[in-house]
């Protein structure tokens, strides 16, 4: 089955992935007819491969996004060139750094602002689980609490390798997914909104 | 010293030494803003430092570092203390320093202090929804009480001011902060602009600024707390993320400041490679500075030039200290591991590149007319107003004021080197710019003297294995990439810090805000902020 397949990197250096496995599998067994199959593909192939980021960097990591973005790493080879200042623009939002309490509102904002498909990488050990500063009054530990993470990349910062890591993982997730004949994402950010309701005006 | 000590008595008679580092003045709370005047006034004290608040357990108050800049940098402490804990008050000293005005707003945000007299008592750092004031020692932690609020702040225009009335009992006058009919523009705090996730809320006359509100705290993680549970070692790495441009100069400090208490002599080869890992730091640091700024102004290209040159310090840093940020390099007596074999190569060839390729830089922008127009006269700061708050590094010396802390108070080996203090009398934009691309020369200068002078021997002194400071209080200051970078530390003899204060450069660089934009177009908001150069988690901590 080669959906997941990523333009560069053969299958086997990706490290196993159950998640994406079991999307593969599940879709596999439900099965699609062509049309549909063939217009999903066509879909994420162009998804996939130029997916926007919204520039949302709060600390460290931003720092090294910009050498992402910089010519020794050129993230413009996977498409990911254009960092989008506006949320309405960008296809992901890569939260890169800590998010402290008065963030939180400003993040899920910019999150609901940007337009489907939409994805959210949690970037750096502050964003996947409050990293040294978990411990702190106000600070949100693992921006997971109140966004629906896609891909998690740890380390303090991430290497820029690192990082182009997370977002083959991403692209790999993407290339999964279904558009027709069946949503199968889209129903997982809604169970997630379920289980976080914003109508208490607070989480946690 | 003793001299200062007379002095200081003919002014305030009641005065009470205590010995300590540098001298220490005990003032009653009562007396504080006259002492402070005449301490400005007569004895030449015109830096405000750093404003330390502090929580005592019998009451609140605050220490106050004064430099001298006319008595040879001359540091004394003030120890003011509140009358009562539960309405601790003391009088305000923003209309004598101005720099006091961000960081009594921190205070009273952290400890309630009520600053008498401040014309905008607002919370700095936390929702205005806030319950408690997080570093008093009696703080509540319960997170029920401050749940992740997912609603907006309500309420940001209002703010007020705290007087005395007849009785000596505080009184509240509430206030706003911008009039009713003016037009407020909200920039960020998600701007690419802003250097990170600050918001400022500008209010406009056309296109013209007349006054920038400052909204911090969107980066506070609340360092300062955590480090009153850790053990001196542990805390060591968090000076490498608050301002991650500045990562070794903020870490070389703390660890200074930890060694200084303990009376520890540091290896001199420990003491180069310091300097030499500073000097990178900088380099690194003021290159992405000017990618930054060019970046602001659209100039994308010259943003690849510095960031080309900047890996090449990466490299340097990946090879010995094993990361490219965040290095956690400098331990307690030393530096944690020896430089790699090929440091000294790859430090030449940085030095042997960087005249051509800064060349390359002023060619390809700094005489370009785009970025003259928008940074020459643009953002005017005198240096009476650099002084007063206290805005020292390249923005500092871009208004003439001698500033540089490697000078004023040398540290590791900055005395056996020869370099310039970098001073324009520009006064805009383009000085504070151009201050740096220069101080670029003048650290190669510095690493050229050094790479071949190494000396051998020990990278780490010898330190016992469980640190604990004895009980007392410690300032020590460096010059970071931004400018002057303060760590307080207040012990009690035990192996926690009592209290562990950042005084951070970035903190007062934002406090000008106001005063360098009122005037100037909104479009040119970006490019001051471009050439102050701040970084925000230095400022929010």
């Amino acid at each position: 089955m080669g959906i997941d397949r990523i333009k560069s990197m053969p299958r086997e250096e990706f490290k196993n992935n159950d998640y994406i496995d079991r999307l593969v599998e599940e879709l596999n067994a439900t099965g699609a007819n062509v049309m549909v199959g063939k217009f999903d593909e066509l879909i994420n192939w162009g998804v996939a491969n130029s997916l926007w980021p919204l520039c949302f960097g709060t600390s460290c990591c931003a720092i090294e996004f910009m050498s992402l973005g910089a010519a020794r790493y050129d993230m413009a080879r996977f498409g990911f060139e254009v960092a989008r200042n506006s949320p309405r623009q960008a296809d992901y939002i890569m939260v890169q750094g800590t998010i402290v309490h008065r963030m939180a509102p400003v993040v899920r904002r910019l999150y609901e602002q940007l337009a489907e498909p939409k994805y959210v990488i949690a970037c750096g050990g502050c964003a996947v689980s409050g990293g040294p500063f978990k411990n702190s009054y106000c600070v949100v530990p693992g921006v997971d609490q109140i966004l629906p993470v896609d891909v998690f990349i740890p380390g303090c910062p991430p290497r820029p390798e690192a990082m182009f890591y997370g977002l083959m993982q991403l692209q790999r997730k993407i290339k999964v997914q279904k558009f027709f004949g069946g949503v199968n994402r889209k129903e997982k950010i809604e169970e997630f909104f379920a289980e976080h309701p914003e109508e208490k005006g607070q989480i946690g | 010293m003793s001299d200062l000590k007379e002095q200081i008595l003919k002014i305030y008679p009641d005065a009470v030494f205590e010995e300590g580092e540098c001298l220490q003045v005990n003032v009653a709370e009562k007396d504080w803003f006259a002492v402070a005047g005449s301490l400005k006034n007569e004895l030449g004290f015109d830096v405000l430092s750093a404003l330390v608040g502090m929580d005592w357990g019998e009451s609140l108050g605050v220490m106050y570092y004064l430099t001298s800049t006319s008595r040879q940098w001359t540091v004394i402490a003030v120890k003011v203390m509140a009358e009562s804990r539960d309405d601790a008050y003391i009088h305000s000293v923003s209309s004598l320093w101005k720099v006091a005005n961000f960081q009594e707003r921190e205070a009273y945000d952290m400890f309630g202090i009520k600053f008498i007299g401040h014309p905008d008592m607002r919370r700095f750092f936390l929702r205005n929804d806030w319950v408690g004031h997080p570093l008093r020692k009696d703080y509540d932690a319960d997170p029920a009480l401050n749940p992740i609020r997912m609603d907006d702040e309500t309420n940001e225009d209002e703010t007020r001011s705290f007087s005395l009335d007849a009785d000596g009992k505080v009184v509240e006058n509430p206030g706003k902060v911008f009039e009713e009919n003016e037009y407020v523009v909200n920039i960020g705090p998600q701007h690419p602009s802003t250097h990170g996730v600050m918001r400022f809320r500008a209010s406009l006359d056309g296109e013209t600024v007349k006054k920038v509100d400052v909204v911090s705290g969107y980066i506070h993680r609340g360092i300062e707390k955590l480090t009153e549970k850790m053990t001196y070692p542990q805390i060591l790495h968090f000076t490498d993320r608050m301002d991650y441009m500045s990562a070794h100069q903020n870490r070389h400090c703390l660890c200074m400041c930890i060694e200084k208490a303990l009376g520890l002599e540091v290896p001199r080869r420990a003491q180069v490679i310091r300097t030499m890992m500073d000097e990178l730091m900088r380099i690194s640091s003021h290159l992405l500075s000017f990618g930054c700024t060019a970046m602001d102004l659209g100039a994308t290209t010259a943003f690849f030039y510095g960031f080309r040159e900047r890996e090449m310090v990466l490299d340097i840093f990946e090879k010995t200290c094993g990361a490219r940020m965040s290095m956690n390099y400098n331990v307690i007596g030393g530096v944690i591991a020896d430089l790699h074999p090929d440091f000294q190569k790859d430090v030449k060839e940085l030095i042997r590149i960087m005249p051509e390729r800064l060349k390359e830089y002023h060619t390809v922008f700094s005489g370009n007319v785009i970025a003259k127009n928008r940074l020459v006269g643009v953002g005017h700061l005198s240096k009476e107003d650099a002084v007063n708050y206290a805005i020292t590094g390249p923005s500092g010396r871009g208004s003439n004021w001698s500033c540089d802390c490697r000078k004023k108070h040398p540290y590791a080996v900055y005395n056996e080197v020869e370099f310039d203090e970098i001073l324009l009398d520009g006064c805009d934009s383009y000085a504070r710019y151009m201050v740096r691309m220069k101080e670029i020369e003048q650290s190669c200068r510095i690493l050229e003297q050094l790479v071949d002078n190494i000396p051998e021997g020990d990278i780490r002194a010898q330190v016992p294995k469980i640190i604990k400071l004895p009980a007392g209080r410690w300032y020590q200051q460096v010059e970071a990439s931004r400018g002057t970078f303060g760590v307080y530390i207040e012990s009690t003899g035990d192996k926690n810090p009592y209290r562990v204060h950042f005084q951070s450069p970035c903190f007062n660089l934002v406090g000008v805000m106001d005063l360098t934009c009122s005037g100037y177009m909104i479009a040119d908001l970006i490019t001051i902020g471009a050439a102050l150069d701040f970084v925000i988690p230095d400022i929010d901590r």
